[in-house]
């Protein structure tokens, strides 16, 4: 089918031919009937999204609004530099930290940055999930994936119970053509005789603020 | 088509092989044992699975239904959002397509996300060929590309190597193509992993042009979604300036929503985790956020030859989890290379046949490679009937050999539907075979038969006879 002299449009039009010869008998199958959006019922979501993240063996504080800087200051004791994102509340913050402000630092200088600190867009109790539209406050892509420690602001009132609900929330990030990074614990690998290590190429630390009210 | 791997021989000659190898053996046994335990609690877990079961083949038949339609929709949306789609009717269009991408950017090499298609079209070699290097990132493919060596399973292509083969692959060959192993490294998992982030982050952080595939591809918005683990494919996605996704037809979902049935289903199926460490999503160009150049090649490479039928459609459902293989009597005991595809195990032994066609030795032999035993339908995610897909491929390639010389089987089969067709012909045959089970009492299988027969007793152990037919007993008994 392939021919070298031939552009683009030809192959476009060779492989939508073959889909529609294929199909000229096939009978149509309808969508699945189902009810999106609803996934298992929890009673506890923010308990349940704790245990689950904890479950990746990453660190879960759960604090009152007015503890957050305590909760960062002890998660990024130890990092001797520490980037955030525009759009981090001030208050997220200990007083007189020194930070360096994301301003389109390149790969290589990102990558001599100890820490991150991020919001989030939706925790998801069932499965121990953080989900980032890197909105204002959470920053591109590479910002919370090259500083081998992550430290995670989620507000319980981001939470939902089970992955539809938190599909169904996200759906206006992805039409406006965001990019979306879940997250479940830090980054690992089985692929050594099928043994958990956690810590390959992203963040080796992730440190969870879950903050009530 | 993609060729087979080279000089692949049919599966029982290759199995004959895998089978000898003890380490083989016990590395596969040990590593499906463990991942079909966690994929049993995880599923558990899950109220409404076999709900989501039924839904996840229903979201595919209606797409593969309809994928002219879903097809130019994702094009359509994906342009809209600044990316260049490009179509490749088999693995050469495609292959040429990415190899001229990247030698615009003018960049002797790439990082790579694991990638099933990019596999199948044997995009490394291509990219090789054209003088381009291609660094595989995930740390099973690293291991592979390090080796030597070809991958035989899905989700974690080097499980039939332990913790020391790996050892020694990473001190021999990771000094050649860039940062060494240290010196002092052991065979710790840990150790091992660290020595693989040390190696590929000065990829990373130089990497010009990165190339994926996508697990999913949303009609409605034009979003690519890649499933992962390590950040292998978050670094490859995200830090380079050109992206280049191969993706196969057969991976467009209608909308963002069928995700929260894809998203359940996968991770629990793959590697047995209520959710996979990292997934990933994005939607052409996000400007000031990852690469800026961003290119999807939509390929078909045989897919549409199982689109026609009812049956062989389904195998188009997969959405190569693998949980498949982690069951599977056959692939436990063979492993991964016997069936001479990077699609191995149950899947692999319709897929391969069905895209490529029966022309091979190996693709003949393939959809004999089972037992029919049934437990890759009841772990697969999107309800593809495997045993019934193998049985038809049988009869297929049956059909294909008729009205040429019968063989010595079609002879001997011949021979039995006489025999059996007639209770006095039946009953002389098995006096014949009594006498043969008094021969031969003190064996409980016969071995290898001599010349033609051995074609059947290499690849099964037929049981001696009884010293005593059923029929005798009852004449005896009750007669």
């Amino acid at each position: 089918m392939s021919d070298a002299t031939s552009g683009p449009t030809s192959a476009r039009e060779a492989v939508l031919a073959r889909v529609r010869a294929a199909l000229a008998e096939a009978t149509p199958a309808d969508p699945p009937a189902r009810a999106y959006g609803h996934g298992a019922a929890v009673a506890d979501v923010p308990a349940l999204f704790a245990e689950r993240v904890a479950d990746y063996r990453a660190t879960v504080v759960r604090v009152a609004p007015s503890g957050v800087a305590v909760a960062v200051a002890e998660a990024i004791e130890g990092a001797d530099s520490v980037v955030v994102p525009d759009g981090l509340p001030e208050e997220w913050l200990p007083a007189g930290l020194q930070v360096v402000h994301d301003e389109s630092l390149d790969a290589t200088a990102l990558d001599r940055v100890a820490a991150v600190v991020t919001g989030s867009t939706v925790g998801i109790a069932v499965t121990g999930t953080i989900v980032l539209d890197h909105g204002p406050g959470q920053g591109r892509r590479a910002l919370s994936l090259v500083p081998d420690l992550h430290v995670c602001v989620v507000r319980e009132a981001d939470l939902v119970a089970d992955v539809p609900e938190a599909v169904s929330r996200l759906v206006g990030s992805v039409t406006a053509g965001r990019p979306l990074t879940w997250i479940s614990g830090p980054s690992a690998t089985s692929d050594i005789e099928l043994e958990r290590v956690e810590g390959v190429h992203g963040p080796r630390t992730l440190h969870v603020v879950l903050v009530g009210g | 088509m993609s060729a087979t791997f080279v000089g692949m021989p049919a599966f029982p000659t290759a199995a004959r092989e895998a089978l000898g190898n003890a380490q083989q053996r016990r590395n596969l046994r040990h590593a499906t044992h463990t991942i079909r335990d966690k994929r049993a609690r995880v599923v558990a877990e899950v109220d409404d699975w076999e709900e989501l079961r039924v839904a996840g083949a229903a979201i595919k038949d209606h797409v593969l239904t309809h994928l002219d339609t879903y097809l130019e929709q994702l094009e359509e949306s994906l342009t809209r959002a600044g990316a260049t789609v490009h179509w490749a009717s088999d693995a050469a269009e495609a292959n040429r397509i990415v190899v001229d991408l990247v030698r615009a950017t003018g960049s002797q090499e790439v990082v790579k996300v694991k990638s099933m298609a990019t596999q199948e079209i044997e995009l490394n070699e291509a990219l090789e060929a054209a003088g381009i290097d291609a660094w595989e990132t995930d740390l099973a493919e690293l291991i592979v590309q390090l080796g030597h060596d070809r991958p035989s399973h899905i989700l974690v292509p080097a499980i039939h190597r332990n913790r020391a083969e790996i050892r020694e692959i990473f001190l021999r060959e990771m000094g050649a193509v860039g940062e060494p192993a240290p010196a002092g490294l052991t065979s710790e998992p840990r150790e091992l992993a660290e020595a693989a982030r040390t190696h590929l982050r000065e990829k990373f952080l130089r990497a010009k042009v990165a190339i994926s595939g996508a697990n999913f591809a949303v009609a409605e918005t034009g979003t690519l979604v890649v499933v992962e683990s390590e950040g292998n494919g978050r670094m490859c996605l995200t830090l380079p300036e050109t992206l280049i996704s191969v993706v196969g037809i057969e991976k467009v979902l209608p909308t963002v929503a069928d995700l929260e049935v894809m998203l359940q289903l996968l991770p629990r199926s793959s590697t047995g985790e209520r959710m996979n460490p990292y997934t990933s999503m994005w939607t052409g160009v996000t400007p000031g956020d990852g690469p800026q150049d961003v290119h999807v090649v939509l390929l078909d490479n045989g897919r549409t030859s199982a689109l026609a039928d009812d049956l062989d459609r389904q195998a188009l459902r997969c959405i190569r989890c693998s949980a498949c293989l982690n069951v599977c009597p056959v692939y436990e005991r063979v492993g991964g290379h016997a069936y001479g595809s990077v699609y191995p195990g149950p899947i692999g032994a319709v897929l391969n046949p069905l895209i490529r066609g029966t022309s091979s030795a190996v693709d003949k032999s393939l959809p004999y490679a089972s037992s029919l035993c049934g437990a890759c339908f009841d772990a697969c995610p999107v309800r593809i009937q495997i045993p019934d897909l193998l049985v038809r491929l049988r009869t297929r390639v049956v059909d294909e050999k008729r009205g040429g010389l019968p063989s010595g089987e079609e002879i001997a089969m011949k021979g039995m539907a006489w025999v059996l067709g007639d209770a006095d012909r039946l009953e002389r045959a098995q006096k014949g075979s009594e006498l043969g089970g008094r021969l031969l009492r003190r064996r409980t299988s016969l071995g290898r038969l001599p010349g033609p027969l051995s074609a059947w007793t290499d690849a099964r152990d037929a049981p001696t006879p009884p010293e005593e037919t059923f029929r005798t007993w009852w004449k005896r008994e009750r007669g």
